[in-house]
């Protein structure tokens, strides 16, 4: 028994010895080195920012990245932390509506000053909206994604309905009633809403009938209001739901994964998803499954849509600001942005790159996305304190409700507004 | 001593309920090989089958070409061995005096111990961040054990004392009758006894800190040193998106170090060395 003890903690101190390889991040010999937080998940997403990180640093010698790998799921809280205890990356790759709490923190760098003019202007600037807080830019906006509806095109061609174009996109009506025409009533619907995540889906899409919801008065205070605009959208699915029975109420509670096996099975005609979902249909989409991408319904305003576009930040603790943008743009070089782009099947915001034949193929639609990235806006409120809460606590259970036809508009508006503007008060005091 | 004889209905119930419960554990795991084996048109499937149609290995190719998984299970149990080894070696004097002298403070160590389990992580997680950085453990194996350690130390002192409580304090009496002294008895006669109880205290300290994942992402920064739940994490995108195949091909393998080792102990926990021990 003892030799098996004296064993086991012999085991456990050459193991923990074999731990205790140091910590070695710093350089000795004068050359900096940047530790660049990627989110990167999908190969050649990964692959694509893996050469980049290697191209730099085989033509900047006392410059050297390290590609350090994160993820999406868990991101806010690691770097939340890392910042708190002065050890955060040095590049930060993260989404622009993750950015505002570490931006009014105090945690990322103002890359105003610092950004070379080419990437300013080659990024419009609707995009440098969505990482603009108070008077200062916290991140460069660099990939992002409308809501598109991908549709089984055999289904479509056959039903004889008009098929929409970025130039000639559905009304929310002829949407609607399109949606109708496709549907079976015997299980067959015309669209499948995945809606686990209600809010963003309805405040982006209803930046096409002019809603915005939030109103931003001359003293900086936020309020929210619910007019005929905004209603629009949310009544259109709530009556596809539960009126017309064209669109699958059991979908409501699924992410935009879950609905594409019954998508691939022809229980609906069509899914409004992210355009970078393109990419799981070309790997699991059953042989022979044709399918095509359609814009979303337009209104008032055309197809404007809201995004939170992937953003590259600097952290203010960092002493390489100047190297760290110097390395952002080259990243966002445009032949660089493109190559970022088509790894994660996303557009570019830089205007060179959206630019690039790649990007305008009719192989997988890319050029139907690509003519929709001049309408893509920044998504309501994600600058605004409070919206967290009032999304979680206040808007996504009103409009589950809702669209599942348990409440009626009066009371989502009711809920919406008087409840949300409790909630947003108490952050404006 | 009565004992009393269940009724063939009752047993046949009990059974029933017992598949049941095995069942609802086992699905999960199930589950997940069924999809590690299945390709990506199978995983999409409206129909889906436990049996894959057209079984693949090409989910963990994918997982060990796009992921250091060998590197960071090395990690994993450099970090779960070491953790568990010395967070046991440190709680079981600790339990022993908690069990035997049930003084006011020993008391008070037992409710310090439960009150401890229920800081949430994102409570401590910022002055644990802040103390390991001033001893330049940030980043390192040794800084993830030392959270580890102390993080299990509660749930082993916890277990352990109740494997100490259930030896009988008769054969410590009986050791220094015939002359023992404490140390001896302790190493002795006490030591022995309490092996299967070290043994599952060191397994679940082992299998807490194998599945542990918010301390490993935080405190790690490098992508040598992260441990494998954390590796696992890179399999999922934006919005819950999540590269299904090769995650579920990675966790598969995740699994397997602790089935291995619950398979193998498995009858040092339940083979009961107290049997016999003492007349009754």
């Amino acid at each position: 028994m003892r030799a098996r003890i004296a064993t086991a903690l012999t085991a456990a101190l050459a193991l923990l010895l074999a731990g205790c390889s140091g910590d070695s991040d710093g350089s000795d010999d004068g050359k900096i080195t940047l530790r660049f937080q990627s989110l990167a998940w999908q190969k050649e997403s990964v692959d694509a920012n893996k050469e980049l990180v290697k191209e730099w640093n085989a033509t900047h010698p006392d410059v050297k990245v390290e590609y350090v790998q994160g993820s999406w799921d868990s991101v806010h809280d690691q770097l939340l932390t890392s910042f708190e205890g002065g050890e955060a990356p040095d590049i930060i790759h993260d989404a622009s509506d993750d950015l505002a709490d570490f931006a009014y923190g105090g945690y990322l760098a103002d890359l105003d000053e610092l950004l070379p003019d080419r990437l300013k202007s080659d990024i419009p600037e609707r995009s440098w909206q969505t990482t603009t807080f108070g008077d200062g830019v916290y991140g460069v906006p660099f990939l992002q994604e409308p809501r598109v509806l991908i549709a089984n095109a055999k289904w479509l061609k056959r039903s004889g309905v008009r098929i929409p174009t970025p130039e000639k996109p559905w009304s929310w009506d002829e949407f609607r009633a399109v949606s109708k025409e496709l549907s079976d009533g015997k299980g067959k619907y015309g669209v499948a809403w995945p809606l686990k995540e209600p809010v963003s889906a309805t405040l982006n899409l209803s930046l096409s009938t002019g809603g915005r919801m939030f109103h931003r008065g001359d003293d900086g205070k936020v309020d929210i209001r619910f007019d005929k605009a905004d209603a629009i959208m949310p009544r259109t699915v709530h009556d596809q739901v539960n009126t017309d029975k064209s669109a699958s109420g059991t979908t409501l509670g699924m992410g935009g994964s879950d609905t594409l096996p019954g998508f691939f099975g022809g229980k609906y005609a069509m899914v409004p998803l992210g355009f970078s979902y393109r990419q799981q249909i070309v790997q699991q989409a059953p042989k022979g499954f044709d399918w095509q991408v359609l814009p979303a319904p337009a209104g008032a305003e055309g197809l404007a849509q809201g995004v939170s576009p992937q953003t590259l930040s600097v952290s203010e603790d960092t002493a390489h600001k100047k190297e760290a943008v110097e390395f952002i743009d080259f990243l966002l070089q445009p032949k660089n942005m493109v190559r970022l782009a088509q790894g994660d099947w996303m557009l570019p915001t830089g205007e060179q790159a959206l630019k690039d034949p790649a990007l305008h193929t009719k192989k997988n639609d890319w050029a139907t996305g690509t003519a929709l990235a001049k309408d893509l806006r920044s998504a309501p409120a994600q600058s605004v304190r409070g919206y967290a809460e009032w999304k979680d606590k206040v808007a996504t259970p009103a409009l589950q409700e809702y669209y599942s036809g348990a409440i009626d508009m009066d009371e989502l508006r009711k809920r919406l507004v008087t409840d949300g503007n409790l909630v947003l008060k108490r952050y404006q005091r | 001593m009565s004992t009393t004889r269940t009724s063939k209905p009752a047993r046949a119930g009990q059974y029933l309920a017992l598949l049941g419960y095995l069942v609802f554990l086992a699905f999960p795991f199930l589950w997940l090989i069924s999809t590690a084996f299945k390709p990506p048109r199978e995983l999409a499937s409206l129909h889906p089958t436990w049996i894959p149609k057209d079984p693949t290995l090409a989910n963990f190719r994918q997982a060990f070409d796009e992921q250091p998984l060998l590197r960071a299970a090395g990690n994993s149990l450099i970090a779960a061995v070491c953790a568990a080894l010395i967070a046991v070696a440190i709680a079981t004097p600790m339990a022993y005096v908690m069990a035997r002298h049930r003084t006011l403070l020993a008391r008070a160590a037992t409710g310090w111990v439960v009150v401890s389990q229920a800081f949430p992580f994102v409570l401590v997680i910022i002055p644990l961040f802040l103390v390991l950085k001033n001893l330049g453990q940030i980043n390192s194996l040794p800084g993830l054990i030392m959270v580890y350690v102390v993080w299990s130390l509660p749930f082993a002192l916890w277990m352990l004392v109740g494997y100490v409580r259930a030896v009988p304090t008769e054969l410590e009496e009986a050791a220094a009758v015939d002359g023992a002294g404490k140390l001896r008895t302790l190493v002795s006669v006490t030591a022995p006894l309490l092996a299967p109880g070290i043994v599952a205290t060191v397994l679940f300290a082992f299998i807490t800190a194998w599945n542990e994942f918010f301390f490993a992402l935080v405190l790690l920064k490098t992508p040598e040193k992260q441990t494998l739940p954390v590796v696992l994490t890179h399999f999922i995108g934006a919005e819950g998106a999540a590269d299904l195949g090769p995650l579920a091909a990675a966790a598969f393998l995740a699994t397997l170090p602790s089935l291995v080792i619950f398979a193998v102990i498995q009858k040092r926990i339940t083979g009961g060395m107290l049997t016999g021990a003492v007349k009754s």
